[in-house]
């Protein structure tokens, strides 16, 4: 299981949320908004773990923390609306106060990658919750290897961050591929699926630790590709999302199999679920 | 009881192949039975196989959790149906269900490429019947890829 | 078991009123078995005269039945639709109020609770059922702040089974018919020899205090005996059994049974038998808020797997066929359990079989899944 620091530390009172102000509010995309919490005592978290926001009255869901590791006072998460709990949060301004409950769960393994080389995969909104570990890569660069990012979407409008996607492109000792489904003219980028652009990037698949994120059927599909590709399962990483109401193994809603997603997950090592996830409706 | 190479014969996959030839590659093949509802391949599954469908039809499809499986093909008799047996690790990406009982010459992927190797005219015979419906299969997935039924492409 | 002043202890059914009076005068809720409704269920109780004297259970699948015994036992039966966790575990809880005025928002938590229950007649299988949530509630990564306060005040009052129940598989899952452990005081019911008395195992030191307020006598060598003997024929007489030691590795490799679509064609889906089930915890958590939304409330609440909405994420549940629900309930209780909490999450009481409304029941589905249908060998 992934290691992660002091962040999982278990919290007193953990079903009590902090009422929190919102110091940040900007819209990615028609339906994806990123907002930074300022939590009156900053704790720390680990990247890929989560937070369960509350908005006031209406109800409360978890969201992956979306921002700097080394910054947790800007506690940032990005929120695609579909529901009635994510469609309140964004309507929210600076000022609002937001309840927050976490971070919770196993995070990404970004200690046991060091040395390795390092390949991220993201899907639609699963960039989101890879940023951090992007955030974390560039600032720790010489610990790792080779560094390389596969970042797919519908279509050229609903990517996300693109300001810090320009950024990155430029950034040297740094892969970045980015591809849209369908995309018009202007496009200057790749169109296709995103397991593809694999054979552009360089690593060494001995030496290669991978994270993805995004839709379950992406990232079934990615693992394989992965594999086909030389890395062991036991080294390829995936962040999963069930059902969570408590966030802390005690509801049991969040269940895969033996797995509490918001305990034992959300990220897991592709060698340890991948049984689970060819079992349909588990 | 007709032999392999009989039903081979009279699939549109065999047109204009010689007797020889059929009769090697038939040796690579047996005649399968599928019910509705039975898996021909399972995703990440090993699936060093190729079919011919005489009849009935397969869904492949991917199971999305929440929203269930999606069927994004229909394979029909007259058809082909595998691809995975030309690509190392002979594994399956998708799931094939039997839609309704279904008929189907089943060719051993490892006995075909071994047959193609040793003889580069019957691999050429094999690609030649492969790669066409391959090939619009794949203009058509771009077609569907597009949306272009969708309200805001109309 | 555990001497009092160097021997065994006995008490008479005045002796059993005494000390109920006693744990009540400690400041205790006692609640014990209470004749409601066709059915025994807990309640509470003041006194021995609450208890269902002379009162017996038919338990079968999809069935139950109480019926008049021929003496005056005060346990005579096994156990009903409820367990402890109706009193440890709240069906409804209310976690926390918050006030809005403005931007400014309050949250107060709910007090923890100081209520000190007193249960009255707990069997072995309950005793371990509330082990097993003791794991997952307090046990765990968090501790349930609620369930905790309510657990370390308990007082616990066994009473080893003097009759095994038409569902009854605790022999099977090694919790019982012996109560063993965590208890204050254990109790096995003698009436058999003309007198109605009480065999007393004292298993706490409050157990201890209580015990010597309460007129007893040394237990004969025969009273003994006797008390051992009601244990074997309990153990030797149960209604199902079901191999469990290969559950883990028998469930997880055949998620892909075809039993799984068979008992799904007869499941309801009703979510009886996780309400009945003394193990099983889901909870949910409802969110309300009045119409100026000046004041929420957040609320938890019994949850069952077996709801469409128990997975729902995006737009849809990932379990939406019944099969699929019913493989969950059954997987989790028998195999994923053990990995999760290190033993089995079933305690073999039977009462998913008694208030399945269709009988079904799990050891029969053990056993198809196992591959044979040995239900013509078994003796009931």
């Amino acid at each position: 299981m992934p290691q992660t620091l002091e962040a999982c530390a278990p919290q007193h009172q953990p079903m009590i949320p902090r009422m929190t102000p919102v110091t940040r509010f900007i819209r990615e995309s028609e339906d994806v908004f990123t907002f930074n919490l300022a939590p009156e005592r900053a704790t720390s978290f680990a990247p890929g773990q989560f937070n369960m926001l509350y908005a006031f009255g209406v109800g409360e869901i978890p969201i992956s923390i979306s921002g700097d590791a080394q910054n947790p006072e800007l506690l940032t998460h990005t929120i695609r609306a579909v529901g009635p709990v994510s469609a309140a949060l964004g309507k929210l301004k600076i000022g609002d106060r937001v309840g927050l409950r976490g971070p919770f769960g196993a995070g990404w393994p970004v200690e046991e990658a060091k040395g390795f080389d390092v390949l991220l995969i993201a899907g639609g909104i699963g960039l989101a919750p890879l940023r951090p570990v992007i955030y974390w890569l560039l600032r720790h660069r010489a610990a790792y290897g080779r560094v390389g990012v596969l970042y797919g979407a519908r279509a050229p409008d609903d990517l996300i961050f693109r300001g810090e996607l320009e950024e990155w492109r430029r950034t040297p000792d740094f892969q970045l591929r980015v591809a849209v489904e369908r995309a018009g003219p202007e496009w200057p980028g790749d169109v296709g699926y995103v397991t593809p652009s694999l054979s552009k990037l360089r690593f060494d698949p001995a030496d290669t630790v991978a994270m993805i994120c995004g839709p379950e059927v992406m990232i079934r599909a990615s693992a394989l590709a992965l594999e086909d590709a030389g890395i062991a399962d036991s080294r390829i990483f995936i962040s999963m999302e069930r059902n969570m109401k408590c966030a802390i193994g005690h509801c049991g809603h969040c269940q895969f199999g033996p797995l509490f997603i918001c305990k034992d997950g959300p990220v897991h090592s592709y060698d340890r679920v991948r049984k689970l996830l060819a079992c349909r409706e588990l | 009881m007709k032999d392999i190479a009989d039903l081979l014969r009279h699939h549109p996959f065999a047109e204009g192949l010689d007797e020889d030839t059929l009769a090697l590659v038939a040796g690579c093949a047996k005649n399968v039975v599928l019910q509705p509802g039975d898996y021909l391949h399972r995703e990440g599954a090993a699936a060093d196989s190729f079919y011919l469908l005489r009849h009935g039809a397969v869904a492949l499809e991917t199971f999305v959790p929440g929203r269930g499986a999606f069927t994004f093909l229909t394979v029909k008799s007259g058809e082909i149906l595998g691809a995975d047996w030309l690509i190392p690790p002979y594994r399956s990406s998708f799931d094939a269900r039997a839609v309704e009982l279904t008929r189907a010459i089943v060719f051993d992927g490892k006995c075909l490429r071994g047959k193609c190797e040793a003889d580069p005219r019957v691999g050429y015979e094999m690609m030649k019947r492969f790669i066409p419906p391959l090939v619009k299969r794949l203009q058509s997935a771009r077609m569907q890829a597009l949306g272009m039924y969708d309200a805001a492409n109309a | 078991m555990t001497q009092i002043d160097g021997a065994m202890a006995i008490i008479t059914v005045d002796g059993l009123e005494t000390l109920l009076q006693a744990i009540q005068a400690r400041g205790y809720r006692a609640i014990g078995p209470s004749l409601q409704d066709q059915a025994i269920v807990y309640d509470d109780v003041e006194s021995t005269n609450d208890l269902p004297r002379g009162w017996t259970d038919e338990q079968d699948g999809g069935r139950y039945r109480l019926t008049r015994r021929g003496d005056d036992a005060l346990f005579g039966y096994s156990v009903g639709p409820h367990s402890w966790k109706k009193y440890l575990h709240a069906p409804k809880l209310r976690l926390w109020t918050a006030a809005r005025d403005g931007d400014d928002v309050s949250i107060a938590p709910e007090v923890e609770p100081d209520d000190r229950l007193a249960f009255i007649g707990v069997r072995a299988c309950e005793i371990r059922a509330i082990e097993i949530q003791d794991r997952t509630l307090v046990g765990d990564l968090y501790v349930d702040p609620h369930y905790q306060a309510l657990r370390e005040r308990a007082l616990i009052i066994a009473v080893n089974c003097g009759q095994a129940g038409g569902a009854c598989f605790c022999a099977s899952m090694q919790a019982g018919p012996r109560v063993k452990r965590g208890f204050d005081i254990a109790l096995t019911e003698l009436l058999d020899g003309g007198e109605h008395v009480f065999l007393v195992e004292v298993g706490s030191d409050e157990g201890r205090a209580l015990m010597a307020l309460i007129p007893h006598r040394a237990a004969s060598d025969e009273e003994i005996e006797a008390a051992e003997a009601v244990i074997e024929r309990t153990a030797s007489s149960m209604g199902r059994e079901m191999r469990s030691d290969d559950l883990n590795e028998l469930l997880m490799n055949n998620l892909e049974h075809p039993r799984w679509d068979e008992v799904a064609t007869r499941c309801l889906t009703c979510a009886n038998c996780t309400l009945v089930c003394p193990t099983c915890f889901c909870t949910s958590v409802e969110d309300l808020s009045d119409l100026a939304g000046a004041h929420a409330e957040r609320w938890r609440r019994w949850d069952s797997c077996f709801t469409m909405d128990f997975s729902y994420i995006h737009g849809g549940s990932v379990r939406a066929s019944a099969k699929s629900r019913y493989r969950q309930w059954m997987t989790h209780k028998l195999a994923t359990w053990i990995d999760q909490f290190g033993a089995s999450g079933c305690v073999g009481c039977g009462r998913c079989i008694t208030w399945c409304p269709v009988g079904i029941d799990i050891t029969e589905e053990v056993r198809a899944i196992r591959g044979h249908d040995a239900a013509a060998e078994e003796p009931r």
